[in-house]
């Protein structure tokens, strides 16, 4: 398995790449640990001539704590997201999320912008950035603008990235009570079957709000707003919970492959999301 | 397609190429370095038998083009010991028996080195997590757990002693 | 005996003989990442050939076009059926007396196949190249069901056999049918079958998967046109069975043909056969007159070559009211994909799948085995187990589940009651084998003690009355299992691969001043011979194994053999290295006792020298004898300490196990973990205990993978839906169980050193124990079969459709 041929680039800066971009156009791909793309390339899935590098762009990297906000670097790792102590207090549903990504020498490359920039919905950072209400960080030739994690995703492989925008950063908001990324695969390196990431804040035994999504349990990531609404103002019985599942199954479309058929998948998600519920109650 | 002037450390030892940018990092250690310690077991970044040290983490360099690579440090199995004075891992996976056909071997070893820089005293459930992205068709990797606890245990004597 | 010497245990001890955990010599090298893998092997001027390949399953080629792929700088050749013809190379014969084509003649029958051959100058042109070849296909209609392959309006596969009604194994019925091999009998049977107090009646599949060891399937060819010999280093398990096939088809004399075998990154069956990129790298070198290198990717590994299993057994089960086994049917059909290329030995085209009988007295049985054509990769190999033996031990150990539900009997106390019982053997079984020996009541009680079996079954209970409480969404399977290997393959009166007998050969020279080597016909994928043949010749001439080398893999130098699969390396090749050492002790005698001044018959053996007997304080050993042959002129004797033993060996030997699994079984999300795995092997002589202990820790580990998610799926358009390491289960440090092992020692009786081989017994034991375990949490409820691999949704599957989501 060999790649085509292609000339590479390794800008220093978000402009020098955004340059690279525009001028050449659909002929362009952006790299940042490659665990994805490279593959990809091997197996002549993708064809392209030139290779734009963002290693070396130290404006990409690097996690800040401002308070409440907290602002990912497009270049963080996950092995990095797993190892920062102030993203372990401010939002560990990060780590656990990022701890459940591929293998070890994986996440010493892959990246939180690669994982949620390419529009595969197998990835497990998109899902939780849309449980955060994350916001994605774009440059391009026009300058730099947000969009909404949850306004991000559109069909698989497909976003609101124009070709020639770079995603440089996500930012959120800590979030406010107990977080879980609850993942069923079939071994250490796989995609979800079905995954579900959980926020829920607590207030004298009552949910006072929650979020939802899942992950690969349709073409794009689903954050569903009536799932997270079914157990707001409720007391987290299980009929709100069971509404919540309801909910959520109403909102997903998985597809039947190797890891079994869509009635399975539903099932396992129902069952991905109850976990993730009592696991996010839990540590609210 | 152009040829990049490529600069690498391997195994403490500057070397220089030019190597057309797709050439992967396991190609160039391979065919033009000739350290054949790496292996290439999957092609797509599953198998880790190509894993190398690249720059203080584990990497499958089969899944790394040498144009990543440039200006990198890079460390192979070859590079973890010599005959004379072998690493502790390769002496601990002979003595505990954490091989068979040895085609696994490389790229183990270079992962556990890292492990152990990462995390000195590894229980069995932190081992077995951090090794998931080596995979082994002959062992059933009981003994390489084994292997890297014992090891694990030798360099932290070692330490102790020097302290 | 002197004051000076040591004794006798010291000096046994110090020889690092049988039953020592010899340290292995192979891991020096591997360690320190100076393994010799074909693919690190550089030659000059070295070409790099690549395959295209077919993207469907059935298709006609209506034309290739090359020319913008010959274009490409640094294209030297690219090879088609047409350019093959003339050499009459463009099809081969396979291992089981079908043919195959090397590259796609006039259609294509499986995805993946071999439809041209790339010759480059860098690997990299040469996957550009591939690229460029320009196929135009005419789809036909693909057949993936081995059943419906065999419907009278199917489309014809094969249509180089039009008109050929019958083929290697006897007549064919039908134009994807290749044959039907029957053994035991049937009128018996059936009679036995229809008048029983109870039959049991199931058909048990064991999926088609594949042996996916670490390193992929390659070579490199090199004609050296200036002397006429063709050397070719590359994967082979059988390495002088390719020299041989080589020249026969080639044309080449044999012994201008040297074929290497260098570490090998693994095997497990999948480097037994012959595949067309050793064919068409060896005619790309002699076109070109440079070596060139041919190394399978994954995909193509996973796709073309080796798959295993795939077999429909269904299988009828008789006994009396009390649970007294009486009869067995099995029949078979067996998806060959589109070539039979199974490698088995010549006289069994089901392998030995013939000893599904296990362990099990069975007065009565009858085998039909239906080899079918499907569009399929086409293999058939034994993945890690004596050919067909695994799929043979699933049956009969299923079935055994299966019937203890019918006669709702405790299934450990069902296998108790119809053991063969340890003083019937030699036992003749009634589908055509002698069973040399065995103890299995011992092995089989000391494995329930072990695991607690009666407390387990307690707790099972009370988890199955909180599940129906409500209490917990988890079960909880106990998985037995007593499996009887059959290998060593074999006698040579009755296997044989390709006219090859399978005997097996060791060379021995002793240097002149006490050390040895040994070149055997066998060849170490990860087994550690070059440790454990040493071993056994240590504790044979008594020179210590750390003084003897080991060869093996070069026919230039090794002794004819027929290579290393179906664990036959130890029962045949170690064998032949036992006796061959006995043949240097037995000349060692006749020195030692000219220097002693006695007759022959007045020394005897003594760990590592010749004492005279009643004088042991005289003596010579083993090393002074050495010397002595070399450098002393001895009357009536040659010069030189050699020595060359062919074994034949006069039966099979039969290793066995018990293996019992604990599986917790999540409900819900069809998840599961291995509690405990405990497995008791018995493999007669245990030469080295750390490597029997590695062994078993592997075999089994790829018993888990097969049982509970391994397969090699594809849709209904023959598209293999499990290329890659994503979706073919290879389980990682962390799924992977936990092992406990334990022995019991009955030595084979007809083997020197009384060992049986272990490489395979851990894959045959533990996929029905981690299957049972599974069909065992079940049982409560009702399940008696479901197919494996036992992945998530499966076994979700089998809860709902039991109704236990409620």
């Amino acid at each position: 398995m060999i790649p085509a041929p292609f000339e590479y680039h390794r800008p220093d800066s978000v402009e020098a790449a955004v340059k690279l971009l525009s001028d050449f156009g659909e002929d362009a791909r952006v790299v940042a640990g490659g665990h994805s793309l490279i593959p990809m390339m091997k197996l002549r899935m993708t064809d392209f001539g030139h290779l734009i590098d963002l290693q070396a762009i130290d404006a990409l990297k690097g996690i800040r704590i401002d308070g409440r906000r907290i602002t990912i670097g497009a270049m963080t790792t996950q092995h990095e997201i797993i190892h920062h102590a102030g993203l372990a207090t401010a939002a560990p549903i990060l780590a656990e999320a990022a701890g459940q990504i591929a293998d070890p020498q994986v996440r010493y490359m892959g990246t939180l912008g690669g994982n949620v920039a390419n529009g595969d919905p197998g990835n497990d950072m998109p899902g939780v950035m849309q449980c955060l209400d994350a916001t994605f960080h774009l440059n391009g030739p026009g300058g730099s603008r947000v969009v909404k994690a949850r306004d991000f995703y559109e069909a698989a492989y497909f976003t609101a990235r124009a070709e020639d925008e770079i995603l440089t950063a996500v930012s959120f908001d800590t979030p406010a009570g107990g977080q879980a990324y609850v993942k069923q695969k079939r071994k250490i390196g796989d995609y979800a079957t079905a995954a579900a990431a959980v926020v829920i804040a607590r207030s004298g035994g009552r949910c006072t709000a929650a979020s939802i999504a899942m992950t690969n349990l349709a073409d794009t990531p689903v954050w569903c707003e009536e799932a997270g609404a079914a157990l707001a103002g409720t007391d987290l019985s299980a009929a709100a919970i069971e509404a919540a599942v309801g909910a959520m199954d109403r909102a997903i479309d998985p597809q039947s492959d190797n890891r079994g058929p869509a009635e399975f998948k539903r099932h396992a998600a129902a069952v991905v999301l109850r976990r993730a519920i009592a696991a996010a109650a839990a540590r609210a | 397609m152009s040829k990049m002037h490529i600069t690498l450390t391997v195994n403490g030892k500057q070397e220089e190429l030019l190597a057309e940018p797709r050439e992967l990092l396991i190609h160039v250690l391979r065919e033009r370095l000739s350290i054949t310690g790496p292996h290439i077991g999957c092609e797509t970044s599953h198998c880790g038998a190509c894993t190398v040290d690249m720059n203080g983490k584990s990497v499958k360099s089969c899944t790394v083009l040498a144009a990543q690579a440039n200006g990198a440090e890079i460390t192979t199995i070859e590079g973890l010991g010599t005959p004379d004075s072998l690493h502790v891992l390769q002496t601990m996976f002979r003595e505990h028996h954490g091989l068979q056909c040895g085609f696994c071997t490389p790229g183990m070893i270079t992962r556990a080195y890292r492990l152990l820089q990462e995390n000195p005293d590894p229980s069995e459930e932190e081992i077995r997590y951090a090794m998931a992205g080596n995979l082994c068709r002959c062992t059933g990797y009981q003994n390489i757990v084994k292997a890297i606890m014992a090891a694990a245990s030798e360099l932290n004597a070692v330490k102790e002693a020097a302290q | 005996m002197n004051d000076m010497t040591p004794p006798k245990d010291e000096r046994a001890v110090a020889l690092k003989g049988l039953g020592a955990s010899r340290k292995r010599v192979e891991d020096v090298r591997f360690t320190q990442g100076k393994g010799n893998y074909v693919d690190d092997l550089k030659l000059p001027g070295m070409l790099f050939g690549d395959f295209v390949r077919s993207p469907y399953a059935h298709a006609r080629i209506k034309s290739i076009n090359s020319e913008k792929a010959k274009a490409l700088p640094g294209v030297v050749a690219v090879l088609t059926a047409a350019d093959l013809a003339p050499l009459n190379l463009h099809w081969m014969p396979t291992l089981a007396g079908d043919v195959q084509m090397v590259l796609a003649d006039g259609k294509v029958l499986f995805q993946g196949q071999e439809v041209a051959f790339v010759v480059a100058n860098d690997r990299y042109v040469a996957a550009d190249a591939v690229e460029l070849v320009e196929v135009e296909y005419e789809e036909l209609p693909v057949v993936v069901d081995p059943f419906k392959a065999q419907a009278p309006d199917a489309p014809v596969l094969r249509e180089d056999l039009a008109g050929k009604t019958s083929g290697a194994h006897g007549p064919r019925r039908h134009h994807n049918h290749i044959f039907t091999w029957e053994q035991g009998d049937r009128d018996a049977t059936e009679k036995v079958l229809s008048s029983a107090d109870v039959v049991a009646e199931e058909m048990v599949y064991y999926h088609r998967t594949h042996p996916c060891p670490l390193e992929t399937c390659g070579c490199v060819a090199s004609m050296d046109k200036v002397n006429g010999k063709l050397t070719v280093h590359g994967t082979f398990q059988a390495p002088h069975a390719v020299r041989t096939v080589a020249s026969l088809i080639s044309g080449i004399a044999e012994h201008n043909i040297r074929i290497i075998s260098p570490d090998i990154g693994g095997g497990f069956g999948n480097k037994v056969g012959v595949y067309p990129g050793y064919i068409c790298a060896i005619v790309a070198s002699i076109v070109t007159g440079k070596p060139v290198k041919w190394i399978e990717d994954r995909m193509e590994n996973l796709m073309a070559t080796a798959f295993a299993r795939d077999y429909w057994m269904k299988g009828r089960i008789s006994a009396t009211k009390d649970g007294r086994i009486t009869g067995l049917s099995c029949h078979v059909t067996a998806d060959h994909g589109a070539f039979d290329a199974c490698a088995d030995p010549t006289k069994f085209p089901a392998g030995f799948f013939n000893i599904c009988t296990g362990s099990y007295d069975i007065p009565v049985a009858h085998l039909a085995v239906d080899g079918v054509y499907t569009n399929k990769a086409p293999g058939g190999v034994a993945y890690r187990c004596s050919f067909r033996v695994t799929e043979a031990a699933y049956f009969i150990e299923r079935m055994i589940e299966v019937l203890a539900i019918k006669l709702g009997m405790d299934a450990a106390e069902l296998r108790t009651k119809n053991f063969i019982r340890k003083d019937q053997f030699p036992y003749q079984s009634a589908l055509g084998w002698e069973y040399d020996s065995g103890d299995y009541h011992t092995a089989w009680d000391k494995a329930l003690k072990a695991v607690d079996y009666a407390g387990l079954r307690r707790e099972q209970a009370d988890r199955i009355a909180d599940f129906k409480a409500g209490k917990t969404r988890k079960l909880l399977g106990i998985g037995l299992t007593h499996f009887t290997e059959i290998v060593g393959a074999g006698p040579v009166k009755n296997c044989d691969i390709l006219g090859l007998g399978m005997f097996d050969s060791c060379e021995i020279r002793i240097h002149p001043t006490g050390s040895a080597i040994a070149r055997l016909g066998t060849i170490s994928q990860g087994q550690g011979h070059a440790t454990t043949f040493a071993q056994i010749l240590a504790s044979e001439i008594g020179l210590p194994a750390d003084d003897i080398t080991v060869e093996e893999g070069d026919t230039d130098t090794a002794p004819y053999g027929l290579g290393t699969y179906g664990s036959r390396s130890t029962p045949v090749a170690g064998a032949a290295t036992a006796m061959a050492g006995r043949k240097i002790r037995a000349k060692a005698q006749m020195i030692a006792a000219y220097l002693l001044e006695v007759h022959d018959d007045d020394v005897e053996w003594d760990i590592d020298r010749f004492v005279v007997k009643g004088a042991p304080e005289r003596f010579k050993t083993m090393k002074e004898i050495a010397f002595a042959a070399y450098n002393q002129a001895i009357p009536g004797l040659e010069p030189g300490l050699e020595a060359v033993s062919y074994y034949d060996p006069p039966n099979m030997t039969y290793p066995f196990g018990a293996y019992i699994c604990v599986m917790e079984i999540d409900v819900d999300t069809g998840e599961h973990k291995v509690r405990q795995f405990y497995a008791l092997d018995d493999c007669g002589t245990r030469i080295n205990p750390m490597i029997i202990e590695g062994q078993v820790h592997g075999g089994a580990t790829e018993g888990y993978a097969i049982a509970m998610g391994q397969e090699i799926a594809y849709d209904e358009i023959g598209n293999v839906k499990t290329g890659t390491l994503m979706d073919f289960f290879l389980p990682t440090a962390w799924e992977t169980p936990h092992y406990t092992t334990d022995f019991t020692v009955t030595p084979s009786p007809h083997h020197p050193i009384g060992a049986k081989g272990v490489g395979e017994s851990p894959n045959v034991g533990s996929v029905p124990a981690f299957s049972n375990a599974v069909h065992d949490a079940f049982r409560a409820f009702g399940l008696t079969q479901s197919h494996m691999p036992h992945d998530h949704w499966r076994i979700w599957k089998v809860a709902h459709d039991l109704g236990l989501h409620g």
